[in-house]
């Protein structure tokens, strides 16, 4: 999302264009990202109920992954799986990994 | 306050304390909501308008906090709502409310204040001096002092459509100072009820909380890649606001023959001497400047009416090129070199090319008198400063034992 100067924006941080959080990307505050294994996975979907941030992605009722725009790395997720599938690694190591 | 000679109302004599000419002007407003706590010296105007709501001479939601922190509060949601909202409060109660003083000039709520000026503890103290909306000069509110009882009626109608203009869209407060002003009789005249209706209109929002179909948050978070331009739009708003009360004020004038600018000149034209006061002292200074004029010295008084925003360009057009300027100030700025009142004088000489001898006194904390007789005193000291330059500190305290 650009960012606008003062003279484009409302004033007193107004908002009217209800649901725009979508575009408000949070995903760059992260410092653990949450990793997870499908194979344990058992589509529970505990973590869809208890991510705070609506980050759990599930398509046609079955758990495809994380939206990592938005996620913001508190690991509720991780800590609440039943079956241990997701786990927490430091954003630096998994962007080496990456490398 | 000058007056003219063309009104379209005749104005209606009576005999008022400012607390209870500025109930009075409530009553004629009739704000959708009123959230107020009730503190000395501003108690009057709670109680007067509380005997309004009870009565049923107004339509106005009073709701009776627990503090000034609850009554900003509530203002500020109130505001948020799309009403017209008004507030009153004193010394400690306006420190009470100094978090979220900011919170509705950052919302950009048209909020108007009645603040009836009183000294902050400790020691305690009920009486008159200017630390308590001093202490709030950078909250962002427009800041404007009244010298009378006239004045407090008039300026306290001039708020509403100074916070609403579109241009504004800020909280807005008129200063009277307490006691004397507020606790003192003085023969005024006010508007009919419809006069002041016709004046001040109706207010309709751009965005309110209770409009439905445009739905809007107020007062989110706001952060590093924002706040700053959210700010930038405030510093341009009470700016805006420099023409918007010289507006405002002339048009009141032809409504009420009762004009009211940025500041007003006393006997200025030759003047070589010349006293900068706010508020109540403004008048009596007026009768000092009588006094010394008789005496053969040119003095002259330059009241500020609009403290904030502060009409710099035109306080040094006006003075700049005086022999010798005295700044009043009820109140200190700890540690500075000057009081508010001098500093924002001084900054506007230096920034406009204009160099005359300065000196500040500091007088009237705690209720302390200033006499006509005192500042004689200080007109006779700036004719001293003119022959021998300034010996000795910028800042005086005067009144004060040693």
């Amino acid at each position: 999302m650009a960012l606008k100067g003062w003279h484009e924006i409302l004033i007193g941080g107004m908002i009217t264009d209800v649901g725009n959080s979508i575009d408000y990307k949070t995903g760059d505050w992260r410092s653990y990202r949450p990793i997870w294994d499908d194979k344990k996975c058992n589509n529970c979907k505990v973590c869809w109920v208890y991510c705070p941030d609506g980050s759990i992605v599930v398509k046609d009722g079955v758990m495809i992954g994380m939206d990592l725009d938005h996620c913001k790395g508190c690991g509720i997720c991780a800590q609440e799986c039943p079956q241990k599938a997701i786990k927490m690694v430091e954003e630096t190591k998994v962007r080496e990994a990456v490398k | 306050m000058t007056t003219m000679k063309v009104a379209k109302y005749k104005g209606i004599p009576k005999g008022l304390e400012g607390d209870r000419a500025v109930a009075e002007a409530m009553r004629q407003m009739n704000p959708d909501v009123v959230a107020a706590y009730p503190i000395t010296p501003q108690t009057e105007i709670v109680m007067r308008f509380s005997d309004f709501v009870a009565n049923g001479e107004v339509d106005t939601e009073f709701i009776a906090v627990e503090s000034e922190h609850a009554a900003m509060s509530s203002c500020i949601g109130a505001a948020a709502a799309g009403g017209r909202v008004q507030t009153a409060t004193s010394g400690a109660g306006m420190a009470l409310m100094w978090e979220v003083l900011w919170v509705a000039t950052g919302s950009r709520l048209p909020i108007v204040m009645h603040a009836v000026n009183r000294s902050l503890s400790s020691p305690l103290n009920i009486h008159c001096d200017h630390s308590d909306t001093m202490g709030m000069r950078d909250a962002g509110w427009v800041h404007i002092f009244d010298e009378n009882v006239q004045e407090a009626y008039d300026n306290a109608i001039q708020m509403v459509r100074i916070a609403e203009h579109p241009d504004v869209m800020l909280p807005a407060l008129h200063a009277l100072d307490g006691f004397i002003i507020g606790h003192s009789v003085e023969r005024l005249e006010t508007l009919p009820d419809e006069a002041v209706k016709e004046f001040i209109g109706t207010y309709t929002p751009k965005y309110s909380l209770l409009d439905f179909e445009h739905p809007a948050t107020f007062g989110p978070m706001d952060l590093p890649d924002y706040f700053f331009e959210h700010k930038r739009q405030q510093a341009e708003a009470i700016q805006n606001a420099l023409d918007v009360i010289v507006k405002v004020g002339k048009e009141y004038g032809e409504l009420s023959g009762r004009p009211y600018g940025l500041m007003e000149e006393y006997r200025m034209d030759d003047a070589d001497y010349v006293l900068v006061a706010l508020g109540s002292t403004a008048g009596t200074s007026k009768v000092a400047v009588d006094m010394m004029r008789d005496s053969g010295v040119k003095a002259g008084l330059l009241k500020i009416r609009c403290f904030r925003p502060f009409p710099h360009k035109m306080v040094s057009e006006v003075l700049g090129k005086r022999k010798v300027v005295g700044v009043l100030d009820r109140s200190i700025s700890f540690g500075a070199q000057t009081g508010p009142l001098c500093l924002e004088v001084i900054t506007s000489f230096f920034t406009h090319g204009c160099y005359p001898k300065v000196v500040n006194y500091v007088y009237g904390l705690g209720g302390r008198d200033i006499t006509p007789a005192q500042i004689c005193e200080m007109y006779k000291e700036l004719v001293e400063i003119d022959k021998k330059g300034i010996t000795g500190p910028i800042q005086r305290f005067f009144g004060v034992r040693d």
